[in-house]
């Protein structure tokens, strides 16, 4: 099998390129020494005097509440927007609606961005935390509504069509049936949208204000002025949380993917 | 009572109904769409020095001729008088359609490689190209300054392993490699998801009925893989290209000063000149640039629907 042998060469490659780098970096976070091509021996002290950074743990903290509410409201908007996108095949204004879904997945960050803030200028609002955390909900729902649609999709909706018949609401068989089938695309979308915007440098460095410097800003000018520890160190930490985050969320879907199937057999077994 | 329910949930604009397409639809309209239109108002108007640094203009239905009057194509103008914009344009272009294609030249093989693993590792691949993906942007560009620089480990590699002198250094930090490096890095996994989905659903029949009529591996690859990918590979092209032909991070963190991307032009008209109206400018026609990329990556989008 010469193909195979290639096939098991160009993975390799492609993620020790993916991945060295990241490694790297977590690794020379725990360097006792200052210096990137030294190694001074393993150390904590760049997780210390970053704990006692107050400007970092500040714009932490900015970063994890507009990540929560962003992320939240991002989920709510986008999940209503893939179920009109999957449910309604018509309605006015629906191919203007969907290009509205699709278009900030692409648009290059400084128009998006730029253009919000100039909307809030225009409507005199003032910018800080509530302006980010509108701009990142308007992004990351996108994302959240490519990731339910491709749920609803695959949707059976035999189960949805049943509670109808039933005469249960369409409302409470919203929450009833089709929401908790979905749930695991919900998730990970809530995952994707608050990752996006804990990532996110361009937009939030447009429309943030005064008290509201997110993580991204704050690492982000202090990389402009060279490579430090005390970076390597909350970079890390992110990357550990991320990484935790992901995994666990792809074992609880797969559990309720398992849960999912297993109550289908009793449930079929219960028929015959 | 069944009858009753069916026809509600086609027909009648039940509130439900009503406020699942609304509220989104709002959303967008006013946080998206509208932005654009001032965007474009604000390109046209002249710059102040104030806070915010344009003329605002809130003319009132009285003075709206006049108020027409004011807007003038004036930050247009500059942008083709001053060449730094033009060259600014064409090199982000430029960069964009180079990177594109090394993307493609790296992540085929890789998305190819995937999609003829055992199916039983497939899962553990793409969570492979995923996770990296959701590391942040900012971190992974930081990562490579302390490779790339020149007293940094790659470097230091070279040095260790004999292939340079103890004063050499690699001197690819800032300057267009690095970019190159940087942005190849930062979009292969949404350059590989597109084709490894597109290369996954192929029909392996296919390929088996070339090989036993005589075909071999290469023709077969050419006449039938490839054609088969072609959705996955403008999928991929489109969801890299447009997005790196306004990168700002990358080329800020390791292009050099003479790596101009019209990017990180219009993020120094903006926060290193205050000059908003330039700014939107810059930003309209970089929008016009990319309408029909973007055409093609919606009408791409719409065939998956």
């Amino acid at each position: 099998m010469k193909s195979s042998r290639f096939d098991a060469t160009v993975l390799t490659l492609c993620f020790a390129f993916l991945y060295i780098p990241i490694i790297i970096l977590v690794v020379y976070s725990f360097n006792a020494s200052k210096l990137v091509t030294v190694w001074g021996g393993f150390s904590l002290q760049w997780y210390r005097t970053m704990w006692s950074n107050e400007g970092l743990m500040d714009a932490a903290w900015v970063t994890a509440r507009v990540g929560v509410l962003s992320a939240t409201l991002g989920t709510v908007l986008g999940t209503l927007a893939a179920l009109s996108l999957v449910r309604f095949q018509k309605f006015p204004g629906r191919m203007l609606f969907s290009g509205m879904i699709y278009a900030p997945l692409v648009m290059p960050e400084v128009i998006t961005g730029l253009s919000m803030l100039l909307l809030f200028v225009a409507l005199n609002i003032d910018r800080g935390f509530w302006t980010v955390t509108i701009a990142h909900t308007t992004f990351t729902m996108c994302y959240v509504a490519i990731v339910v649609q491709s749920r609803l999709m695959t949707f059976d909706r035999s189960l949805e069509e049943a509670a109808l018949d039933l005469g249960c609401p369409p409302v409470r068989t919203f929450f009833k049936i089709t929401l908790p089938l979905i749930l695991p695309a919900v998730i990970a979308g809530w995952m994707l949208a608050f990752t996006l915007s804990l990532d996110d440098l361009v937009i939030a460095s447009f429309n943030t204000g005064p008290g509201a410097t997110t993580l991204p800003i704050k690492i982000y000018s202090q990389v402009r002025l060279g490579v430090t520890p005390e970076i390597n160190a909350i970079c890390t930490i992110l990357i550990g949380f991320v990484t935790i985050g992901v995994i666990l969320a792809s074992i609880s879907t797969k559990r309720t993917e398992l849960r999912r199937i297993r109550d289908e057999h009793v449930a079929l077994r219960g028929t015959t | 009572m069944a009858s009753v329910s069916e026809t509600q949930a086609a027909n009648t604009p039940n509130p439900a109904r009503w406020f699942v397409v609304v509220v989104p639809y709002l959303w967008l309209l006013l946080f998206f769409t509208a932005p654009f239109l001032i965007i474009f108002k604000i390109s046209l108007s002249d710059t102040a020095i104030a806070m915010p640094p344009y003329t605002p203009v809130f003319p009132g239905f009285g003075a709206i001729s006049g108020y027409i009057s004011k807007l003038d194509f004036e930050n247009y103008l500059f942008l083709t008088e001053d060449p730094l914009y033009i060259k600014s344009y064409l090199s982000s272009l430029r960069i964009a359609v180079i990177s594109t294609f090394l993307l493609l030249l790296i992540g085929y093989p890789m998305a190819l490689a995937m999609a003829r693993a055992p199916i039983t590792l497939r899962p553990t691949l793409v969570m492979l190209v995923i996770l990296p993906f959701w590391t942040s942007f900012l971190i992974r560009v930081y990562a490579w300054i302390g490779i790339l620089k020149p007293d940094g480990l790659l470097t230091l590699l070279l040095q260790t392993i004999g292939l340079m002198g103890p004063n050499e250094q690699v001197l690819i930090f800032r300057t267009d490699i690095a970019v190159f490096i940087g942005i190849v890095y930062s979009y292969l996994p949404f350059m590989v998801l597109p084709l490894y989905s597109a290369l996954e659903k192929m029909d392996n029949t296919l390929l088996e009925a070339a090989s036993d009529l005589g075909c071999p591996p290469w023709k077969a690859f050419w006449k039938i893989t490839f054609p088969l990918s072609l959705p996955g590979v403008i999928a991929g092209s489109m969801i890299c290209f447009i997005p790196i032909t306004g990168e700002f991070v990358i080329p800020d963190l390791l292009g050099g000063a003479d790596t101009l991307m019209i990017g990180k032009t219009l993020w120094t008209e903006f926060f290193g000149n205050r000059d908003w109206p330039l700014a939107s400018a810059v930003a309209v026609v970089l929008l016009i640039m990319l309408v029909v990329p973007i055409m093609i990556f919606q009408n791409q989008q719409k065939k998956v629907v």
